[in-house]
C-alpha cells in the first residue's frame, strides 16, 4: 500500500477569546479518506478546532492547509468542507428534499443533476419514502440521516461531525456507529468527529487525538492509545485503569505498603520521583500463577453482572481505591466468587504502564 | 368566565349593537336623530368622496405599515444579534416611548417638526439659511406618527421569532455554500414571517383608524376616516351616517384580522398535524 497521503495539516493553530486560549498551539495531519475523531472532555477546545476547520471561527496564530492550501481565513461558504451539526440544524420549513437539495442549489448545479444527485443520496441513506416530510415530522434518527445525507451530497474534501450520536439513545447509538463507518468507505470521504464519548472514538476512528485544555495529549491508532497512553490523564480517560500510586525503583513502582509493582519504567522517570503503576481491569486474572510478576491478595466488595462478563471491585492494601477487574462469564462459572471473599489478583510485567504522577 | 361575559356584553357588544342600529336611521333636520328605517346611510359609504378617504386611509396606513416593518425588523434583528445579557435592555429602551402618554408622544412630533422646530433649527447650526422646509401638517408628518407609534409593537412581534431562531440554521445555510444574504432571504426571513405578519396587522389596524395623529400632524383636514367619523358625531351632527362610517371601518379591521388568524391558525394547524405524525 501506498503512503497516505495529508488532506488536512493543521499547522501550530491557536484561538484565544479574550484572554481565554480555547485552543493551544495544536499540530494535526489527517490523511486522505481516514475515519479521525477529536477526543476530550467538555471545554478542551475540540468544538473550537472543529468550527475553524469549517470557518465559523478564524485562528488567532497558526495556519489550516486543505491539499496544501492554507484556509484558515476563507469563509464557510467557499470551503470544500461541509459540518454535521450537533442540533443537526435542518431547515424547519424545507421537506427532506429540500434540505438535502439546498446545498447544490447553491452550486447553481442544472435542475437535473440536483435531482439525480439527491435521489443517490436519498436512496444510501435509507431516506427515499421520507423525501416530502418535514423535519418535525422525523425521529431522531432519520433526522440524523438528513443531516448526513445534507452534507454528504454536497461531496465535500472533508466531513466534520459534532458529536453526531450524542442526541441518540444507547442502543441506536450502537447500530449507527457501524453506519456511519459503512458510510464513510461507501463514499470516500474523509471524516473528522468531535465527541467526548471515548467508547465512540475507539470503535469509530483510523486515528484519534486527546485534546485536554486546549493542547494536543496524543494523536494515534485507537489500539496504540488504548495500550500505550501518552500519560496519565489519556490512560485515565480512555478505557478503564487501575492506579497504584508510589515511588518510582529500579524496575518498577513501589507501593506505599512497601509491595514492589515491576513494570517497564520509562526513561524519563527518575528512582525515588513520585509515579503510578497502572493495570486495565481486563489484564488482571484472578487466582494466577506462581511466577505471575505481580500478585495482591484483596477482598471482594462488588460484584456487577454484565452478561458477557463480571465486573469485580477488590479492596486490597495497594490504592485507596479498590481494584476493577473484569472476568469472562465462563471463567467466573468454573470457579465462582461472591462479596466478600479473599482472592489473589495477578498481572504480568508487561502489562503495566507506569507514568509521572 | 361569567363576569367577563358580562363585562364583554356590557362595554362592547352593547355599545356597538347601539352604534350599529344608529346606522338605520335618518339624520334629522336639526341634528338629533329622525326614527325611520334607512338604508341611506350605508350608500353615502360608497359614494366616491367618501369611498375616497377610505382608500386614502388605507394608503397611509398602508405605508406607515411598511415603513414599521423595515424599520421594527431590522431593529428587532439587531436587539436578537446582540449579546444576550443586553437584549432585554435594548428592549426596554425600544417599549420605552409606550410609556408616556399617546399625546405627549404626538405633540412631541409638532415641536420637531415645527417650521422653527428642532430640525430647522438644526439646518441652520449647520449652515442652512433658506426657507424653513415645511413638514408639519403634510402626509409624510402623519406617516411619521403613526410609524413611530406604533414601531414597538414590531419589533416586539418580530423579536420573538428571531431570538427564537436557532442560530446553527444560519450557519448550516453558510456552510452548505450560501452566501449571508441568501441565508437570509431562504432560511432567516421565511421562519420569522409570522412575526412580521402579527406586527403589521397590528400596524394596519391600528393606524386606518387613527384620528388623533392625522388631526394633529395632518393639520385637521380629514384625510382619515377616523376623523370622518369623528368630524360626523362632533361637528355635523350627522349621527347616523357617522355610525355606519364607523360599522365600515370595523369591517375592514375585522377583515384583516380574521385573515391573519386565519393564516395562523392554519401554519399552527400544519405544525400540529406534523407533530401527530412523528409521534404516531
Amino acid at each position: 500500500m501506498s503512503e497516505p497521503r495529508t488532506l488536512l495539516a493543521i499547522d501550530q493553530v491557536s484561538k484565544k477569546f479574550g484572554r481565554v486560549t480555547a485552543v493551544d498551539g495544536i499540530s494535526l495531519d489527517i490523511r486522505e479518506n481516514e475515519f479521525f475523531a477529536l477526543l476530550g472532555p467538555s471545554g478542551c477546545g475540540k468544538t473550537t478546532l472543529l468550527r475553524m476547520l469549517a470557518g465559523f471561527e478564524t485562528p488567532s496564530d497558526g495556519r489550516i492547509l486543505l491539499d496544501g492550501k492554507d484556509i484558515a481565513h476563507t469563509p464557510p461558504n467557499k470551503r470544500p468542507v461541509n459540518l454535521m451539526f450537533q442540533s443537526y440544524a435542518l431547515f424547519p420549513h424545507m421537506s427532506v428534499r429540500a434540505n438535502v437539495s439546498y446545498g447544490l442549489e447553491m452550486e447553481h448545479l442544472p435542475k437535473a443533476e440536483i435531482r439525480s444527485r439527491v435521489d443517490a443520496i436519498l436512496a444510501t441513506t435509507e431516506l427515499v419514502q421520507f423525501a416530502d416530510r418535514k423535519p418535525e415530522q422525523l425521529s431522531g434518527g432519520q433526522k440524523q440521516r438528513v443531516a448526513l445525507a445534507r452534507a454528504l451530497v454536497k461531496r465535500p474534501r472533508l466531513l466534520l461531525l459534532d458529536e453526531p450520536l450524542g442526541a441518540l439513545d444507547k442502543k441506536l447509538r450502537g447500530a449507527m456507529q457501524l453506519e456511519l463507518k459503512r458510510l464513510q468507505h461507501e463514499v470516500g470521504i474523509t471524516f473528522v468527529i468531535v465527541t467526548h464519548d471515548q467508547e465512540e472514538s475507539l470503535v469509530m476512528a483510523d486515528r484519534m487525538a486527546v485534546l485536554k485544555d486546549g493542547r494536543l495529549l496524543q494523536c494515534d491508532t485507537p489500539h496504540a492509545i488504548y495500550e500505550h497512553p501518552a500519560d496519565r490523564f489519556v490512560a485515565d480517560f480512555i478505557g478503564v485503569m487501575n492506579f497504584v500510586p508510589g515511588k518510582v525503583s529500579a524496575d518498577g513502582v513501589m507501593a506505599v505498603n512497601g509491595a514492589r509493582i515491576a513494570g517497564k519504567v520509562p526513561a524519563a522517570l527518575s528512582p525515588g520521583a513520585s509515579a503510578v503503576a497502572s493495570v486495565r481491569p481486563e489484564r488482571i486474572r484472578l487466582f494466577p500463577s506462581a511466577e505471575t510478576a505481580n500478585r495482591i491478595t484483596g477482598t471482594v466488595e462488588a460484584l456487577a453482572y454484565h452478561g458477557l462478563d463480571l465486573q469485580l471491585h477488590v479492596r486490597t492494601p495497594l490504592s485507596p481505591r479498590p481494584f476493577l477487574v473484569r472476568v469472562t462469564a465462563d471463567a467466573a462459572d468454573r470457579r465462582p466468587v461472591s462479596s466478600g471473599d479473599q482472592v489473589e489478583l495477578g498481572w504480568d510485567a508487561a502489562d503495566v504502564r507506569i507514568f509521572a504522577e | 368566565m361569567a363576569p367577563a361575559l358580562v363585562w364583554l356584553t356590557a362595554l362592547m357588544v352593547v355599545p356597538c349593537a347601539l352604534v350599529l342600529a344608529l346606522a338605520f336611521f335618518r339624520r334629522g333636520i336639526y341634528g338629533g336623530i329622525d326614527y325611520t328605517f334607512t338604508f341611506e346611510n350605508f350608500g353615502l359609504v360608497f359614494d366616491p368622496l367618501y369611498a375616497g378617504i377610505f382608500l386614502n386611509s388605507a394608503r397611509i396606513a398602508g405605508t406607515a405599515t411598511l415603513i414599521a416593518v423595515v424599520v421594527g425588523y431590522a431593529a428587532a434583528y439587531a436587539i436578537a444579534a446582540a449579546p444576550r445579557r443586553w437584549q432585554p435592555i435594548f428592549l426596554f429602551f425600544a417599549v420605552l416611548p409606550f410609556w408616556s402618554n399617546y399625546l405627549i408622544r404626538t405633540y412631541a412630533w409638532i415641536v420637531l417638526l415645527n417650521r422653527e422646530g428642532l430640525i430647522t433649527q438644526l439646518l441652520r447650526w449647520f449652515g442652512y439659511t433658506g426657507e424653513p422646509p415645511s413638514m408639519l401638517y403634510t402626509e409624510g408628518a402623519v406617516i411619521a406618527g403613526l410609524v413611530y407609534n406604533y414601531l414597538p409593537f414590531v419589533i416586539l412581534a418580530c423579536y420573538a421569532p428571531l431570538s427564537r431562531l436557532n442560530p446553527e440554521l444560519a450557519e448550516a445555510s453558510r456552510d452548505l455554500g450560501a452566501s449571508a444574504a441568501t441565508t437570509f432571504r431562504r432560511v432567516i426571513l421565511p421562519l420569522t414571517v409570522p412575526g412580521i405578519a402579527a406586527g403589521a396587522v397590528f400596524v394596519f389596524v391600528l393606524s386606518i383608524g387613527n384620528f388623533v395623529t392625522p388631526a394633529l400632524l395632518g393639520g385637521g383636514r380629514f384625510q382619515m376616516i377616523g376623523n370622518l367619523v369623528y368630524d360626523q358625531f362632533l361637528t355635523a351632527n350627522d349621527w347616523p351616517f357617522g355610525a355606519a362610517l364607523a360599522m365600515a371601518l370595523i369591517a375592514i379591521m375585522l377583515l384583516v384580522l380574521m385573515a391573519q388568524a386565519l393564516a395562523a391558525n392554519r401554519a399552527a394547524g400544519r405544525a400540529a398535524e406534523a407533530k401527530g405524525d412523528a409521534d404516531g
